[in-house]
């Protein structure tokens, strides 16, 4: 198997309850061989114990015991496929909002989002929510999938009716692309083989659509950024006086010999070896771990970010960003709780909520006072120092930190920097 | 880059925020070849620095006698500390109880074996090499997971893991276990050990030995085994699709003598992995059974 150039594709997944997300992961296993006979076997023995008929797809994805009792997906849950074209990673998570939380964490990660639409319930509240974390979390492609087209006589006009109302809402909310298939994960139309029972959909099935979508973002102009995981210094052998700075290229390309700015002292250098895993390297591209050296003695430590001089991230005391709560216990004003942005750390205070979303009417709620698990709002944080960011839009790297309670060293929220 | 190298390049990230995050970690070294692979992701991740963790390998006494001396050679070459958890130890010790009966096996006992030594040893992080496509009570370990003071995993309460951004903060007598290619598939794994050329054990590799036939899968023979009257003593060509211990690993038959064969081999597999370990049996849910209590 020829597998060199293969790329790899995070998708998520999300639906409501019933709307047949876990049968559509199945079948996409199923159909593309990616299920083991001892995992069949254990499935339709569970299938027959339950008093299904057959198979029942959904049950290869139920992960946890409390979960496949309850038989609903609670956590985010990974899976993984290939076809001799790529590497896929799906994120499974929960569709109902109590979960917000697990669709966020599910959807920071992902390059394509998959939203199950019931083809007789049409747009309902959750198909909004999905795809506006889906948007929020800014995923670049999103893909409707209108499921259960069997149980609507796979009618064209149903489909249409349907993908219309939701193209409304995503123009709405300002989503550029959105792209729609007729799909029944139940009998295996167009998930992954093109189904003879719609002849007027002409677009490709599920599958081939993830095969072709473009996995990397092309944007050549987020500057140098590189955030510094460690110091290496050997201090010994022929590594005696080597000095280098352990990170992965999370902007630009960068290349030996270009300029850089240390960030927080703001010394500039110049880049004059990149050392990959090993080898010596001339440039490395974005997503890649690299080693990076610089011509200049400059003191550099975890937390510090080489970048660009002049395309250089924002660096304040204070910036307004988009907040999930992910932790049971609700937000404290005035409390001091630990930013984590790249590899450096600051604390820093949650002031002036600007508004609270109601993530059901998409309605921004002014005046908010307090936040609990699974809220979005938007607010101010002050840091203690000074740190350096770039507009999640841009960056969702560099866009992006979480805050962690101290009391309890909880992740409690995940916030995107607007 | 192709999903290997960055596949690759997320699992030397992960191992970096671990040298950046804890004071005192180890690689959970098995002998088997997801160990391997962290192990060789570790030497890249820190090159040319030497690894920065010591290896950490929970011994049953049953071994396969080829693991042990694979394991020597590779801390050494590595010039990587070696420590090692004794299951008998702990057996003599009366911190645990022998299993008894035909299908009786150590692999249980690891876990208080494992839990004591990280506590005696104050280890605050063990790098296991662990992949969510394994098992399904995997799917949902986190990258970084936390264990609380009794070394328990609590898969309801799980640290939210997003973007790039890993949360290793503990109190003191807590730890985490951290697994780097939890992304990878058994194939990515002989794929990149192909393309890397890495060195594993012979076991891998098909070859002759005296085996038996029990549970689906040929049983390796050793001083540990005890056969039921029917059972019988054959030998075969078989190579193992995972190492553990000796009693309850079963071969399959094989003619794959070459990575490039076993690679060619795996890619048309039928069955798990782990469908040929008599401990993943038992139950549907025994993995998270054994999860929970803070097995690897
Ligand atoms: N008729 C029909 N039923 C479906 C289809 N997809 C899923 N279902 C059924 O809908 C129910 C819920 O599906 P499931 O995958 O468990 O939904 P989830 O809650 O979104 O994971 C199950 O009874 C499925 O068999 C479909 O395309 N057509």
């Amino acid at each position: 198997m020829e597998i060199s150039n293969n790329k790899l594709l995070r998708f998520t997944t999300a639906g409501s309850v019933d709307d047949g997300k876990s049968t559509l992961i199945g079948r996409l296993l199923y159909d593309s061989k990616s299920i083991f006979e001892d995992q069949i076997e254990q499935v339709e023995k569970t299938s027959k114990r339950k008093g299904h008929e057959g198979v029942d797809l959904a049950l290869f994805t139920d992960g946890l015991r409390d979960e496949r009792e309850q038989g609903i997906t609670i956590d985010v849950a990974y899976r993984y496929f290939t076809t001799p074209n790529r590497k896929f990673i799906i994120a499974d998570t929960p569709g109902h909002i109590q979960y917000t939380r697990n669709m966020v964490t599910g959807a920071s990660t992902a390059n394509a989002a998959i939203v199950l639409v019931d083809a007789r319930h049409g747009m309902v509240e959750q198909t909004k929510r999905h795809i506006f974390i889906a948007h929020l979390l800014g995923i670049p492609h999103i893909l409707i999938c209108i499921n259960k087209m069997d149980l609507v006589d796979y009618s064209e006009d149903r489909f249409y009716e349907v993908a219309a109302e939701i193209k409304q809402f995503i123009t709405a909310i300002g989503i550029e692309s959105g792209q729609f298939i007729p799909i029944s994960a139940l009998e295996g139309d167009n998930v992954v083989n093109k189904t003879k029972a719609m002849p007027w959909y002409t677009g490709d099935p599920l599958l081939s659509v993830l095969e072709h979508i473009e996995p990397d973002t092309v944007d050549h102009d987020l500057g140098l950024r590189f955030p510094v995981q460690t110091a290496l210094r050997p201090q010994s052998g022929t590594f005696r006086d080597f000095r280098g700075y352990a990170g992965r290229v999370e902007g630009n390309e960068i290349h030996v010999g270009d300029e850089v700015m240390v960030l927080p002292g703001g010394q500039l250098s110049t880049i004059s070896a990149i050392d990959k895993m090993g080898t010596s390297v001339s440039t490395a591209g974005i997503g890649e771990s690299v080693v990076v050296c610089i011509a200049d003695d400059i003191d550099v430590a975890r937390g510090n970010m080489l970048v660009s001089k002049h395309n250089a991230p924002r660096v304040g005391n204070a910036v307004r960003a988009l907040f999930c709560w992910m932790d049971e216990q609700p937000m404290r004003p005035n409390t001091k709780y630990i930013v984590r942005q790249c590899s450096d750390e600051a604390l820093g205070i949650i002031k002036g909520i600007g508004y609270r979303l109601d993530i059901n009417t998409l309605e921004k709620l002014e005046g908010a006072q307090t936040v609990a698990m699974n809220d979005i709002f938007e607010a101010e944080i002050r840091f203690n120092k000074p740190v350096f960011t770039d507009p999640y839009k841009r960056n969702r790297v560099t866009g992006s930190f979480v805050l962690i309670d101290p009391g309890t060293n909880r992740t409690v929220a995940a916030a995107m920097v607007q | 880059m192709n999903y290997l190298d960055e596949l690759e390049s997320e699992a030397v990230y992960v191992l970096r925020e671990v040298y950046a995050q804890f004071d005192n970690p180890v690689i959970l070294f098995s002998g088997g070849k997801d160990s391997i692979v962290v192990t060789h992701l570790a030497k890249k991740a820190f090159y040319p620095s030497r690894i920065p963790f010591p290896l950490l390998h929970i011994d049953t006494g049953h071994n396969f006698p080829e693991t042990i001396a694979f394991r020597n050679d590779l801390a050494s070459g590595l010039g990587c500390k070696l420590l090692v958890g004794s299951v008998q130890e702990s057996i003599d010790k009366g911190r645990v109880v022998e299993e008894q009966g035909k299908l009786a096996t150590r692999n249980a006992l690891q876990t208080t074996t494992l839990l004591d030594t990280l506590e005696e040893l104050r280890i605050d992080c063990a790098i296991g090499g662990g992949r969510r496509d394994e098992e399904k009570a995997r799917a949902k370990e986190r990258f970084f997971s936390h264990r609380d003071d009794f070394g328990q995993w609590d898969p309801k309460n799980q640290r939210p893991e997003l973007w790039n951004v890993f949360n290793g903060r503990h109190f003191e007598g807590e730890h985490f276990r951290v697994f780097p290619i939890s992304n990878w598939t058994e194939m990515d794994v002989w794929n990149y050990i192909k393309r890397e050329n890495i060195a594993i054990p012979s076991l891998y590799y098909a070859h002759e030995r005296e085996v038996v036939w029990r549970n689906g899968s040929w049983i390796p023979n050793s001083e540990y085994l005890v056969l039921d009257g029917n059972e019988r003593i054959e030998r075969k060509k078989v190579r193992f699709r995972t190492l553990g211990d000796i009693t309850i690993t079963g071969g399959i038959l094989s003619e794959a003598d070459t990575l490039e064969k076993i690679v060619d081999e795996v890619s048309v597999m039928k069955e798990t992995e782990r469908g040929n370990r008599a401990d993943d049996k038992r139950s549907e849910t025994a993995m998270e059974d054994r999860k929970r209590q803070g097995y690897f």
